[in-house]
């Protein structure tokens, strides 16, 4: 069974300067956010089988919807992330399902490769709460200057019987980036981590 | 004239498939472009403000432009709306200049745009949302296309900076049912009926 949709939105944001420096090329991220049905709100339910195929067709879905806000090819995304926020008549772990069982594979392959672990987080929440995607390296979960977030936020979503999913992709870091660690250009990204 | 130092562009495009009812035919799709400029006006009072009117005009047309291109033409707007947050070292008359030079660049790319643009402005914090609203745009009593959209971003605006939107949308309300002018018997003449 597929998701019941109300609705979509998709983002792009570019920084092309920070605390007086130019960024060139601009960094730019891309956050896209269904708005679903919770096929089991106000029931308790064993199995989550449904959400879980849910959160495959999501994965796809809102991964090409990001590749394409951003204009790039899939083999151009750098780091990526995955958050959903639940309506108070649903539960918790109907966010978990819809993220962790399916939706990885079916984002990897929007974004080629994937090697890294999709950094997620997870929240119940009412129309207007804000969700913080986090962000992490799509190869090499260590590469540092890729640690980061977007925020997204619906002014009317969740409603209490609703699932708002949403999936970041960037095809860069921080602006600025000059913490140290692990670079993008010297990760090997075989293991997901380094 | 200063010139127009942009920190960051948002666009957000969002579509719209039912709401709570039966799925129409036709999704609503609305899109917002936002740009995060300097003020360079903050901190001081600057009695001569107008020239700056004339440094965004490229801004905006580069807004609509990219908000036509990503609603599928110009042919599939019917509604627009815009506003302006100023951040907390400059003042509510800075968000003023964007009327002109936003308002104008999307009635310039759109044909039979007669109707004002509507529009909305504050000071604002980090973090302030924007409801910028929406009229249709050819005939401003067209109820069913009376609607809004809400923008901002967690690190917008700055004391010193300006976010600066334009957002326009494809259609009716979802479920639109309180009457009033419809778009299809507009007159087009005046911008209201």
């Amino acid at each position: 069974m597929s998701a019941k949709i109300r609705k979509i939105a998709v983002t792009v944001e570019e920084t092309h300067r920070e605390i007086g420096r130019d960024i060139s090329p601009a960094t730019r991220k891309a956050v896209a956010v269904a708005v679903i049905e919770n096929p089991f709100a106000g029931i308790y339910q064993e199995d989550l089988t449904e959400l879980m195929e849910i959160g495959a067709e999501l994965g796809a879905l809102l991964g090409d919807k990001c590749v394409q806000a951003l204009g790039i090819t899939p083999d151009q995304a750098q780091s990526y992330g995955k958050s959903a926020m639940v309506g108070e008549n649903g539960e918790l772990e109907h966010a978990a399902a819809i993220l962790h069982p399916k939706l990885g594979a079916p984002l990897r392959a929007a974004v080629e490769k994937g090697a890294a672990l999709v950094a997620s987080s997870k929240k119940m929440g009412s129309p207007g709460q804000v969700l913080d995607v986090p962000l992490g390296h799509k190869d090499a979960a260590y590469v540092r200057s890729h640690f980061d977030g977007i925020e997204v936020r619906l002014n009317d979503a969740p409603r209490a019987k609703e699932i708002m999913v949403a999936v970041a992709v960037t095809d860069s870091g921080r602006p600025l980036p000059r913490v140290g660690g692990l670079t993008h250009e010297d990760a090997q990204g075989q293991d997901g981590l380094r | 004239m200063p010139e127009v130092i942009l920190r960051k562009t948002i666009y957000t495009i969002e579509e719209v498939f039912h709401e709570g009812g039966p799925q129409p035919e036709k999704s609503l799709r609305r899109a917002a472009a936002l740009a995060i400029i300097e003020n360079p006006f903050a901190g001081r009072y600057e009695p001569e403000i107008q020239g700056f009117m004339e440094d965004l005009k490229p801004l905006g047309l580069n807004m609509a432009q990219r908000l036509i291109e990503m609603l599928g033409g110009a042919d599939q707007i019917e509604g627009y709306g815009k506003g302006a947050m100023i951040g907390e070292g400059g003042e509510l008359e800075h968000g003023a200049l964007w009327h002109a030079p936003g308002g104008y660049a999307m009635r310039q790319m759109l044909a039979d745009s007669n109707a004002i643009v509507p529009s909305t402005k504050k000071v604002a914090g980090v973090g302030g949302r924007l409801d910028v609203p929406i009229t249709h745009i050819n005939a401003s009593y067209v109820r069913s296309h009376f609607d809004s959209m809400e923008v901002g971003s967690n690190d917008t605006p700055r004391a010193n900076e300006m976010v600066l939107a334009l957002v326009m949308s494809t259609g009716a309300r979802i479920h639109d049912r309180a009457g009033g002018l419809a778009a299809a018997d507009i007159i087009g003449k005046d911008g209201l009926r």
